[in-house]
């Protein structure tokens, strides 16, 4: 871990030296910032409360490159499987770090669907409001990602325009042979009264260990709608590290969901600040891992102010020697009266090997608020299995086909039907269901 | 009709009622925390070697530890080395009957309304009386001798039977298990111990008060309970002080032993001064209480919490043997600027162990109240099975409530639920209740008691009378 921040902290006089004069101006010293309290706090270790369950010491030890080369030398056939593919998307697509403009397909009309550099260069007034401006300071891998904050996507949605398309934001390692670090950074500001849906995903085609560590800001002002989707099923030798930061102004609603299937490993830091009143957000997830996968989800409702509204439903399925984390933080500050917050999380376990910690956390200073989490861990329900037995359905299926039930649940709020689709598909596939119907 | 303020003023402009000091000459060892203090208390105590050994051991290992920080807690560190480690009412002579007590201790009693007369000839409990550290008078002791169950003050227990203090001291607590715990382990003083012989039923509940009454004394309770295979016993243990201004320290340890078969209830009433209603002054209570279950064997706590200005503390259960059961029953309430941080910990390691959690926390004016448990299931457990709830009701916004459960799983076939809802009295509860002519007040008292039935059931009935006392005590106004 030592040799790699050594490493992050070279890289960073180098990207220094890179922006010229640039160097002096107030983005950059949100990121010198950022990576001051970085160095000064290192990386996350088990002695954090935060990271209580979680072991970076194993992703950390490699020696990965910080800076990739940029050949973007991939085809459209390669990554096609990638994309929703049955319905038309917008497409931002990021090849080791640098934007693909042959592979994407962006806009400014009405609304600014481009790349973060874009966005430094010719939006100064949109990154001087927003840049650093949600992610809370003490995480250290967001602090990493601010530091080293260049290329991303930048969505922002004008003032009372609905999307005609759902978004596809696809980031591409390639094989460059070594072991890989990849740090994309994202903003997303959709405008009062504004719409879109947007997909993310990272994918790596590499044989060698990738470690990801992307933050997405995202600021949902007044009235706005923002559907958000993560898609998590990289390769094998594949990390993970998102984090995420929401903050909803007056009547917004904003619903996030998190599905994870592939990957060695994902940490999920998700943070919803509600800075106004009657705000809702959603927050689901689907977890299927299987083998040695660790799949860690950290969220937040931080409940400021009276009249929000925010629900979560997290569904884990658990196979061989998968190890699922769940901690699920709802603050409820003094004055925010008539909060009503729900959570709730599930898990099965398949085998001995596999564990789930879990920690559904509640901390409430107001008095008139009705807040519940429910978490359960379990199996299957014996009768629901033998009433499917009885009707001729054999123990394989009946098992994987309430398996699946269960983790459908976390679809609820997915309102493209083409990823509604994808997604079943894949929970399919996980779970090793073969449906001969369509849901 | 009165507003929720008007009550909540009045809750909080009740006084202390257990609040006076009584005046007994005390035997003190000067204040101070070291290897000499450590061997006076041992040496004023007459200890073997062997005892005097132990506490020298957990203290050099006290001494490498740190104050723990994770509590959700705030509070000025308690200043170790001004305390006065060891403090005994001037011992006369052994005692036969009662007349022989010192008259100011009776009226102690009488004060809290205890008499132990009364409590001798009417309800039939047995009263091991711990008036700052040192038991004074045990009762009872030659009809329980008679069944063979030992219940004796710690120290008697370390000169008469120092084959089983040996043997089970420190097993299920280890003396480095927590800073507090350490201490303790170093310093105690005195406590009860309690030994059930094979296939005994206890036929009376077994108790103990703990009182502070010397200013500036801390006080390091050991409580040891071995229920031996297939015996039952059930253990009662309640508290109140006298107010006083500095805070005082309570690092008290309680180990229960559940061998094969065995079950140990154990309940607790607890109201310790919290200081008055501008959070000034009241008790820190830190205390280590965990039990160990053997196959078979089932241990229950009970516990209603409403003194003490700061507070953590974790009844745990470790659910070693097959088929054990490991229960948790609390109320914690909260008022003015007291903290609490309480919970349990259910480890199953065990075949078909089972536990249930339910906690109940109330929080009124300033006050802070956290549950925090942990359910960890071992790779081994197979079939265990956890049902938790915990619920919190706010009265007042000035108050917080916080819940940290832990849960860990390792096994595919446990089964674990946990629920946890916080919320504020229904209007519409109360407004029935209004509409059906219950006055406001006798409403939310009606409310109160119904949240936590499920709890004072559990409760024998010698204490469910006093804990609905003290309830109404800490929320006086509120609840009838």
């Amino acid at each position: 871990m030592e040799a790699l921040k050594d490493k992050l902290e070279s890289s960073f006089l180098v990207l220094e030296n890179e922006l010229n004069g640039e160097a002096e101006g107030e983005i950059h010293g949100r990121r010198r910032e950022a990576f001051k309290r970085f160095v000064d706090k290192g990386f996350p270790t088990k002695r954090d409360e935060e990271w209580k369950y979680t072991n970076l010491k194993p992703i950390l030890k490699h020696d990965y490159r910080i800076f990739a080369k940029d050949d973007r030398t991939v085809d459209f056939s390669t990554i096609k499987p990638f994309f929703l593919n049955d319905v038309d998307t917008y497409k931002l697509v990021f090849i080791d770090g640098y934007y693909s403009s042959w592979l994407s397909e962006t806009t400014h009309q009405g609304f600014d669907i481009c790349t973060f550099s874009n966005m430094l260069s010719k939006y100064q007034d949109v990154a001087q409001q927003y840049f650093a401006k949600a992610l809370p300071k003490e995480e250290s891998m967001a602090a990493v990602n601010t530091a080293f904050a260049r290329e991303g996507a930048f969505i922002r949605i004008k003032k009372g325009v609905t999307v005609d398309k759902p978004v596809e934001i696809i980031f591409i390692t390639t094989d460059q042979k070594v072991e890989t670090l990849a740090q994309p950074r994202n903003l997303v500001v959709v405008e009062e009264n504004a719409e879109v849906s947007i997909l993310e995903r990272h994918q790596s085609l590499s044989a060698k260990p990738v470690l990801t560590n992307t933050a997405t800001e995202i600021f949902a002002l007044r009235d706005s709608r923002l559907n958000y989707y993560k898609i998590q099923n990289d390769a094998k030798n594949a990390s993970l590290i998102d984090s995420t930061s929401v903050k909803q102004y007056r009547g917004s609603n904003v619903s996030l969901g998190t599905f994870s299937f592939g990957n060695k490993f994902i940490r999920n830091n998700l943070n919803f600040f509600l800075e106004e009143e009657h705000t809702e957000s959603h927050m689901d997830g689907i977890t299927v891992i299987d083998k040695d996968q660790t799949v860690d989800h950290h969220t937040l409702a931080d409940h400021k102010v009276p009249h929000c509204y925010s629900d979560e439903l997290y569904k884990g399925i658990y196979d061989e020697n998968a190890h699922g984390v769940f901690n699920g933080k709802v603050m409820v500050h003094p004055h925010a009266q008539k909060t009503n917050a729900f959570q709730q999380n599930n898990n099965i376990l398949l085998t001995d090997k596999a564990s789930i910690d879990t920690k559904p956390q509640l901390e409430i200073f107001a008095d008139d608020v009705q807040c519940s989490h429910g978490c359960t861990i379990g199996q299957l329900d014996e009768e629901a299995m033998f009433y499917l037995q009885s009707r001729g359905i054999p123990e394989k299926e009946a098992k994987a086909l309430l398996l699946y039930a269960f983790a459908n649940d976390g679809l609820r709020n997915v309102k493209i039907p083409a990823l509604r689709k994808k997604l079943n598909r894949q929970i399919a596939k996980k779970l090793n269901v073969n449906l001969d119907f369509e849901l | 009709m009165k507003t929720e303020e008007s009550y909540l003023e009045e809750v909080t402009a009740s006084e202390y009622k257990y609040g006076f000091y009584t005046n007994i000459e005390a035997d003190k060892v000067p204040p101070g925390l070291s290897e000499e203090v450590i061997r006076i208390i041992s040496a004023k105590k007459q200890e073997p070697e062997w005892m005097t050994e132990w506490r020298l051991d957990a203290y050099r290992k006290f001494q490498k530890m740190t104050e723990p920080k994770w509590p959700n807690v705030t509070y000025p560190e308690p200043d170790l080395q001004a305390i006065s480690y060891y403090s005994a009412p001037k011992k006369k002579k052994e005692l036969e009957s009662l007349d022989e007590v010192d008259p100011e201790l009776l009226d102690t009693f009488k004060k809290l309304g205890i008499s132990l007369e009364e409590q001798k000839r009417l309800t039939g409990v047995a009263m091991d009386v711990v008036v700052d550290s040192v038991s004074v008078k045990t009762t009872f002791k030659e009809k329980l001798g008679e069944l063979g169950i030992i219940f004796c003050s710690m120290s008697e227990a370390i000169q008469d039977h120092p084959e089983l203090v040996k043997k089970y001291l420190g097993t299920v607590v280890p003396k480095t298990d927590n800073f507090y715990a350490a201490l303790n382990s170093a310093v105690f003083t005195d406590g009860s111990f309690c030994y059930i012989p094979k296939g005994v039923r206890c036929p009376m509940e077994l108790s103990t008060y703990f009182r502070i009454n010397e200013a500036g004394t801390g006080q390091f309770e050991r409580t040891l309970v071995i229920a031996d295979e297939s015996s039952y016993v059930s253990y009662l243990e309640g508290c109140t002080a006298p107010m006083r201004d500095e805070n005082q320290l309570h690092a008290a340890v309680v180990e229960l032993v559940a061998l094969d078969d065995a079950e140990i209830k154990y309940s607790t009433v607890q109201n310790w001064y919290p200081g008055d209603k501008d959070g000034k002054g009241g008790v820190y209570n830190f205390v280590t209480k965990r039990g160990m279950c053997e196959r078979n064997a089932k241990i229950s706590w009970t516990q209603v919490e409403t003194g003490s200005a700061v507070t953590w503390k974790y009844p745990s259960c470790i659910l070693k043997g097959e088929n054990s059961v490991g229960e948790f029953y609390s109320v914690a309430v909260t008022n003015n600027y007291q903290q609490a941080d309480t919970g349990t910990k259910m480890i199953h390691l065990g075949k078909n162990t089972k536990s249930t959690i339910i906690s109940k926390g109330i929080c009124a004016g300033h006050s802070n109240g956290s549950y925090r448990g942990l359910v960890k299931i071992g790779p081994r457990a197979e079939n265990a099975r956890n049902f938790s709830q915990c619920d919190s009701l706010l009265m007042g916004n000035g108050c917080g409530s916080h819940t940290f459960p832990y849960i860990e799983t390792q096994n595919k076939s446990a089964k674990i639920e946990h629920e946890a809802t916080t919320s504020k009295i229904g209007e519409d509860q109360i407004f029935y209740c209004n509409q059906r002519g219950i006055g406001e007040e006798e409403a939310i008292a009606l409310i109160v008691n119904g949240y936590c039935k499920d709890v004072l059931n559990q409760l024998p009935m010698e204490f469910a009378v006093e804990a609905q006392k003290l309830l109404a005590i800490s929320l006086e106004g509120s609840v009838g």
